[in-house]
């Protein structure tokens, strides 16, 4: 299915969060996730499903002021 | 100081902007600052790399929400921040006006309220106004943090006489000036004042020297804070001779 990943399409075979870490090749440990613009805690993306045309935004930890 | 956790230094360092991670390690290391300001964004290459600074450094983080413009961003950015840092502190911003970058008080005032409600050790980016301070202080905030002018813009303290009053209208909340310093003589009349502490990222990172005004501007807080503690003289209209005249020659 297509996603939407950090604001580029990707083609992924991940049905679930955790699953589409690994696929794309994120350090699991190192991100925090959003889909659809609400939280997902990192003990919950494996039994978070992805569905079609889902925004995932996967974060970092970035220099700020 | 903040939410229960005592500080020794009372500059908080923005960790933005700086001209290679080298510079930045320094900079923190010279400001003597014990909490840095970090935020979130997409990874990408080079996030490693920070991550390691950020735990070398053993600073403590307060992460932020700059560049949110709603409170839903802001709420989720804050859930977000909390679970990758392991921290519930969150200087929370949410942008009015992507020109002025001037704080959204009213929704800056319900994103506190929903993170306050759940647990987060809140430090809002807002304006000196006295009715914005009072309703982030209802809605659980026990530290503000006025801005001092425009983020990035060095103009100092924009307005002292509305600080002035925001400090004596809340002694017992934390005041953190954030934004808009650009010299270290503004940062040390900002302690003077009475405030708690000072924020800022721009004046330290963009200096031709990073890691020598890192120093400076820790100095000048440390000297601000002093002379507050010290009690400043009262300003007068007139000379008064410091010199008493009492067993003056008299020579003419």
């Amino acid at each position: 299915m297509h996603l939407e990943v950090n604001g580029t399409r990707h083609r992924v075979q991940a049905t679930d969060l955790a699953a589409l870490l690994v696929e794309l090749g994120f350090d699991d440990r190192a991100v925090a996730t959003a889909l659809d613009g609400a939280f997902v805690p990192a003990a919950l993306r494996g039994s978070t499903p992805l569905v079609p045309g889902a925004r995932v935004e996967v974060l970092a930890p970035m220099q700020g002021g | 100081m903040f939410y229960g956790i005592p500080l020794t230094s009372r500059l908080l360092l923005g960790t933005a902007q700086y001209p290679s991670p080298a510079i930045l390690g320094e900079a923190i290391t010279a400001s003597g600052a014990e909490v840095i300001t970090v935020s979130l964004r997409r990874e990408g290459a080079g996030g490693g790399a920070f991550r390691e600074l950020l735990r070398d450094t053993g600073r403590r983080i307060l992460p932020n929400t700059a560049g949110c413009h709603s409170v839903r961003e802001a709420v989720t950015t804050a859930h977000m921040a909390r679970e990758l840092f392991a921290t519930n502190w969150i200087k929370l911003e949410v942008i009015g006006h992507a020109d002025t970058l001037q704080p959204d008080p009213f929704a800056l005032v319900e994103a506190a309220r929903i993170l306050c409600s759940e647990g987060f050790a809140v430090f809002p980016y807002m304006t000196e106004d006295l009715i914005l301070a009072e309703r982030l202080v209802e809605a659980g905030c026990r530290v503000l943090m006025p801005w001092g002018a425009p983020i990035g813009s060095g103009q100092g303290l924009r307005n002292p006489e509305g600080l002035r009053s925001l400090r004596a209208h809340f002694p017992g909340i934390a005041l953190v000036i954030d934004a808009g310093i650009g010299a270290p003589s503004q940062a040390a009349a900002a302690m003077e004042m009475g405030f708690d502490a000072v924020l800022l990222n721009t004046a330290v990172a963009k200096a031709r020297d990073p890691v020598g005004m890192a120093r400076a501007f820790g100095q000048a807080v440390a000297a601000g804070r002093l002379a507050h503690e010290a009690g400043l003289m009262l300003r007068r209209d007139m000379a008064v001779a410091s010199t008493p005249v009492f067993g003056m020659a008299e020579l003419a």
